[in-house]
């Protein structure tokens, strides 16, 4: 089994092992495409990928051939810059044809440099400055309130995001109006653009401090880069009706090439032809494993 | 005297809660002042009061408007033009959403709160906005017609409010064309007014007449799009403009106009009323009459520009 036989029917949910050999082959694609083009975002799209491949392949309610279907369950990715993981989702989704990845961000794309809703299929909201996604998903939560609806919505944030002051804004805000279904997902991977976390903006205590503004956090950390502990913290998202809710998910940025892993200077920098070659077999090892799991 | 255009503003809302159920408000703390706190007292399910955040509450009305609700945002002018700009740039323009950013307390009409809550550059940041539609009714009429012409639209549009009771205009016949309004015919020279500064122009003009001169005045509410038709002709007719408003010279509504000219075939003699930098804390029409909006200093450039 490989994952394009698994990519024959993606509509179908996917168990951990499943998913885990999807984001490696997402994983290796995003650094194929973005060394492709010399420019584009590898640090942060590489430590969301499981994250993103089970939200789309496990969890999410849409439909890919009416990605504006009103009942959809929505997906903010609010670190836009991890266009690359995103676009590579939606396209192996089945929201539109992988064939057009290698397009991105060059002139005439629908695949923008960063994420845009009414280019994209699949893009329920278009990022890219940081520190919208959570006050667009309030909104959207209690548009669901409003009409009725039963679906969720998922903003995926990182550390850099919530340096952002308008996340607070959104954080104090959501807890007054306690929209249910509205998720907090932080993909905590501690490592900004200009150095580590630590160094740039202490974010600790994060749980305490999403704790105290009024959200239901949950107590456990999950490793966003391994599916199983993924499925095991969408279960706890169902676990009780106490809103909203936050999950903290420890993750690695530059995750799957061992010289780009946790370095800031893997942000967003050209991926050269030496370090591509370099990284490839890294990737490939890590799919075959995964495939021979399968 | 009128109502202000923020009561007229807000009963419009409530009226309007009524018949439009995508009709979704929300505010930043600011409610009773900016007088959209009748419509959550009536319809506390589509009313959003989120405290003083404005990135906050425009995001979270860019997010109801992708779910088939029709927001409007409520906060001072200063403040949605300066605290919103990212969310309005990036989020309501980019994706063509539809909300209407209510500016209250519009150009020097929190006179008393002094420079620190006088929105005068409001307009230059807004219509530098790919689709945002601008907007600065003369009267608490054009405010009401203003926000129903905001809902039939798809994209943002902003709507400059001012605080205070001034007088009345003429019923404007065709609002939505985006025109100038004529309020009075005139062959020496055009007069075109933006906001409440087309009352002064008014009375400008009596006064001009008193002494043989003959302005036609027109109310121009819509900055963007500034459609040039009604106006074009007038200024063609009186070969000389004289503007109004109640904003920096730079990228306001004498900008627009000049933009528009320069691109065309219209090249007349030209006067621009504007303020002039930061204000301060007094009396509105004091205050006004003191940063050059008032029919005397309009009837003194416009005889200068006549000669």
């Amino acid at each position: 089994m490989t994952v394009k036989d698994l990519l024959k029917n993606p509509d179908r949910k996917f168990n951990a092992d499943e998913l885990a050999a999807l984001a490696a082959e997402f994983r290796l694609e995003s650094w194929d495409v973005l060394h492709q083009r010399g420019t584009g975002h590898w640090g942060g799209s590489a430590s969301a990928m499981e994250l993103t491949t089970s939200l789309y392949f496990n969890r999410l309610n849409i439909r890919t051939k009416e990605p504006r279907w009103e009942d959809r369950d929505r997906f903010i990715l609010s670190k836009g810059h991890a266009s690359m993981n995103l676009y590579t989702v939606l396209a192996h989704r089945g929201f539109f044809s992988a064939e057009s990845l290698p397009t991105f961000r060059t002139l005439g794309s629908k695949l923008q440099g960063h994420p845009t809703m009414n280019k994209v299929p699949g893009v329920d909201m278009s990022t890219g400055a940081l520190g919208h996604g959570l006050s667009i998903g309030l909104g959207m939560a209690m548009a669901a309130k409003l009409s009725g609806k039963d679906y969720w919505t998922y903003v995926m944030t990182g550390e850099g995001c919530l340096n952002e002051g308008q996340s607070w804004e959104a954080l104090m805000c959501a807890a007054k109006y306690k929209p249910r279904r509205l998720v907090l997902m932080v993909d905590y991977n501690k490592v900004q653009l200009d150095g580590t976390e630590d160094q740039i903006m202490p974010m600790e205590p994060l749980r305490d401090k999403l704790a105290s503004f009024g959200w239901n956090v949950c107590p456990q950390s999950f490793d966003g880069n391994n599916t199983a502990d993924i499925l095991k913290s969408f279960e706890w998202m169902d676990k009780d009706e106490v809103w909203p809710k936050a999950v903290i998910y420890d993750t690695i940025k530059g995750k799957g090439v061992s010289f780009t892993e946790g370095k800031n200077t893997w942000h967003g920098p050209k991926i050269d032809d030496d370090s591509f070659n370099k990284g490839m077999p890294e990737l490939k090892a890590d799919l075959e494993k995964k495939e021979a799991r399968l | 005297m009128s109502i202000a255009m923020r009561d007229a503003f807000g009963n419009k809302l409530l009226e309007l809660g009524a018949t439009h159920p995508e009709l979704v408000v929300l505010d930043a703390d600011v409610s009773s002042s900016t007088k959209s706190k009748a419509f959550g007292t009536k319809y506390p399910d589509r009313f959003f009061n989120v405290g003083v955040a404005e990135a906050n509450l425009a995001d979270m009305a860019n997010g109801l408007a992708t779910c088939g609700y029709h927001a409007v945002v409520n906060a001072f002018s200063i403040f949605l033009s300066l605290k919103s700009t990212d969310q309005i740039r990036n989020v309501s323009a980019y994706n063509d959403l539809p909300v209407v950013f209510a500016g209250a307390y519009g150009g020097l009409s929190d006179s008393f709160d002094g420079a620190s809550h006088q929105a005068i550059e409001d307009i230059a940041i807004m219509r530098s906005i790919p689709g945002m539609q601008v907007i600065v009714p003369s009267d608490a009429r054009q405010a009401e017609l203003a926000l129903e012409y905001a809902l039939t639209q798809k994209g943002p549009v902003y709507i400059r409010l001012n605080r205070n009771e001034m007088p009345d205009l003429p019923e404007p016949k065709d609002f939505g064309s985006a025109n100038a309004i004529l309020l009075r015919e005139g062959k020496d020279l055009t007069i075109a007014a933006n906001g409440i500064t087309a009352s002064f122009a008014v009375k400008a003009a009596e006064m001009l007449a008193s002494q043989g001169i003959e302005a036609e005045v027109f109310s121009v509410p819509f900055v963007k799009p500034l459609c040039m038709d009604v106006l074009g002709k007038s200024i063609k007719k009186t070969g000389k403009l004289l503007t109004v408003e109640e904003h920096v010279l730079d990228g306001g509504f004498a900008s627009a106009i000049c933009e528009k000219m320069m691109m065309g075939d219209l090249r007349p003699k030209f006067d621009a009323i504007t303020v002039k930098g930061f204000a301060e804390s007094g009396p509105y029409i004091d205050l006004l009459a003191k940063y050059g909006i008032s029919a005397e200093n309009i009837v003194a450039r416009a005889k200068a520009l006549v000669g």
